[in-house]
């Protein structure tokens, strides 16, 4: 793996311009008088032409996150506050107008369930044509080419049959596949792709994977890759944020969250993946579960999965930069952390 | 495409012949003998024979039917024993009156309906939904003649806006039509507003909007289409049930549609025009089925052939 990692990290040092820059998001939903915060303070940028991982469980405000981005959030949620900045354009309270202009053209997205995301009524065709239509100026003949040459990019054969067939006539990856043909009929600057091979067979996913990483390359956009699945940020992600529970608990390029990961959670999850390159009698698998919305303890949302925590995780601790260079919310790297001092989350075998 | 509507015409077949032996039934199956109930009690037996030989009454039961059969190809559906007119003279000429009342009905019907439906589901749970459905629950609720007669008190003999019998001419035609058609559009609403939330929570219906498709373009285009495909379906079936149906609405509107030459016939006994009258309404309930299940199809392109 760490091979692997060395050579995604390629470029690291440009520091380059970001896309997006996302500020202090809250998103919450509305259940008759109380308020689910899905995100509640999410901060992170996305540097031109990189790949920013998302990763957390189910229900740690991942895909929130990205519909947020383009503002889909649908009743009873409401973005209550934050900021997200498209090459330095305020989205947040932009008017519908102008988001629709953004959206499939400027920043995409593709989504989880390939079975389920096309619209069963109309032809591969019309759907591929439709957001070539919306977002281009070009002539019906020429919309038809267009699509049939993204088809081709995204690896369909006979892309003039596949254009009058319906989605039902295709499998799971050919689906996908035209869902990233969709989304990049226009050549977007970002691309967000909301768990795009969760629901895909392994062979699948490894060969979408490389797709949407060779399009990255051949377009030149940035991608944000949400996902619960290590394995796929490894091999695709330049940067990771690690959600928990609605909030960014650690950020670092993936090399160094890989290596020297900080915070107990990240810690977690990299435990409880297999490895291969060490003994392993069993997998360490993090204790309980992501607490309900209405049992959320306050302060730190992981202290009581945590095996560190102490008394002053009660409080909500800061998003901090700390020496390895990983931004980490938790209270052990705090000069204030009242525990067991100099404890060593991560031992690197 | 052409596969399924033979495999379709070819499964009508079946059911047409059901409809012939149940529409022949009809004579026999009343108590008693046919030919004395139509000549009535105190008839001569002259009378009575003349008839049951005119009827072919006195042939075994298998060679009436095939006589009627065969008699129902030609078109040829007997005479009325009141009048002695063809009985598909009677039918053609009452036919469009009630095709016509069934097919401004269903218009009407699709409509109100798509047009509550959709309102309703766009802004669902808003003060506008709530009032419309319990609207609907009302429209649902009351029998046709019923609102008919309300009608009829209300527009008519207090306001005058409308003639209160008849059919022809616009101003006879609303009332039967908003009579006949509001459950159909009640029916149709409920119908709509669950199939568009259904379809409005799918994921396509998100990737249209993450497209940058337009508000409108995604509900009348992307989840329309969908949401329609049960809607059809019911549509049609009101369609079949206003040709049939319009019995008691075009008594309380006297209009001389198939469905008043029906009641008119039974009372009078007329079995042969019962007869045709309800053979051509089942038939062309079953055409109407056909159509729909054809249109079903071509909403839906996933439809199983079998």
């Amino acid at each position: 793996m760490a091979e692997e990692l060395q050579q995604t990290n390629v470029g690291l040092d440009e520091s380059p311009e970001a896309v997006l820059k996302v500020d202090d998001l809250r998103t919450s939903f509305f259940v008759g008088k109380s308020e689910v915060k899905a995100v509640d303070g999410v901060s992170f940028e996305v540097p031109k032409g990189k790949t920013l991982g998302i990763v957390g469980e189910s229900g740690s405000g991942k895909s929130i996150t990205a519909l947020s981005i383009l503002n889909l959030i649908e009743k009873p949620g409401e973005i209550k506050g934050g900021s997200i900045k498209y090459k330095g354009e305020e989205l947040v309270n932009a008017k519908i107008s102008r988001m629709r202009k953004i959206r499939g053209n400027e920043i995409s997205m593709i989504f989880q369930e390939p079975m389920t995301s096309l619209n069963p009524v109309y032809t591969i065709g019309d759907q591929l044509s439709e957001v070539i239509k919306i977002h281009q100026k070009f002539g019906p003949k020429k919309q038809k080419e267009r699509a049939i040459e993204m088809l081709k990019l995204v690896g369909i054969p006979s892309p003039e049959k596949r254009m009058k067939q319906y989605p039902y006539e295709l499998s799971g990856g050919m689906r996908q596949r035209v869902m990233i043909a969709i989304a990049l009929a226009c050549k977007p600057e970002l691309l967000i792709s909301d768990e795009p091979t969760t629901a895909l067979d392994v062979t699948i996913q490894a060969q979408i994977l490389e797709l949407i990483k060779e399009l990255q390359e051949e377009i030149g956009m940035s991608v944000i890759m949400i996902t619960h699945d290590l394995g796929v940020v490894a091999e695709t992600c330049d940067y990771v944020a690690v959600m928990y529970a609605g909030r960014v608990v650690e950020y670092a390029d993936v090399y160094t969250l890989f290596e020297n990961p900080k915070h107990p959670y990240t810690v977690g999850l990299l435990n409880s993946l297999p490895r291969h390159d060490i003994e392993q009698d069993e997998l360490v698998p993090i204790k309980g579960n992501v607490p309900a919305p209405h049992e959320m303890p306050p302060g730190c949302k992981f202290a009581p999965r945590c095996p560190f925590a102490s008394d002053i995780c009660k409080e909500m601790p800061e998003l901090k930069k700390i020496d390895d260079g990983n931004d980490v919310r938790c209270w052990i790297y705090d000069e204030r952390w009242d525990g067991e001092k100099g404890v060593k989350v991560y031992e690197n075998k | 495409m052409i596969r399924f509507i033979t495999q379709r015409l070819i499964q009508l077949i079946p059911v047409l012949f059901g409809v012939t032996i149940l529409v022949f039934g009809i004579l026999h199956l009343t108590p008693g003998d046919p030919a004395l109930i139509m000549a009535g009690e105190s008839a001569p037996e002259a009378t009575v024979n003349a008839i049951r030989r005119r009827l072919g009454l006195d042939n075994p039961l298998h060679i009436q039917y095939f006589d009627f059969l065969k008699n129902v190809l030609t078109l040829d559906f007997g005479t009325s024993i009141r009048d002695n007119i063809p009985v598909s003279d009677h039918i053609s000429a009452r036919f469009f009156i009630t095709f016509e009342l069934a097919v401004i009905s269903t218009a009407f019907s699709i409509f109100a309906g798509l047009l509550v439906g959709i309102v309703s589901a766009v802004w669902k749970y808003s003060f506008w939904d709530v009032s419309l459905m319990v609207i609907t629950l009302f429209g649902l609720s009351m029998p046709n003649f019923w609102l008919g007669l309300m009608l009829i008190q209300w527009f008519s003999i207090n306001l005058g806006w409308f003639a209160p019998t008849g059919w022809g001419n616009p101003n006879q035609m609303v009332l039967p039509v908003i009579a006949l058609g509001t459950a159909g559009a009640a029916i149709i609403a409920r119908m709509t507003r669950s199939s568009m939330l259904d379809v409005i929570g799918q994921d396509y219906i998100r990737t249209a909007r993450a497209k940058g498709v337009k508000e409108r373009s995604v509900i009348f285009k992307h989840a329309l289409k969908n949401a329609l495909i049960p809607v059809v379906t019911v549509a049609g079936l009101q369609f079949g049930y206003f040709l049939s149906g319009s019995v008691l609405t075009e008594s309380v509107f006297a209009i001389n549609g198939l469905g008043r030459l029906i009641i008119d016939s039974i009372f009078a006994r007329d079995f042969p025009v019962v007869q045709g009258t309800v053979l051509v309404l089942a038939v062309m309930f079953v055409t109407v089925n056909f159509l729909v299940d054809i249109t079903y199809k071509f909403l839906n392109k996933r439809v199983d052939l079998n």
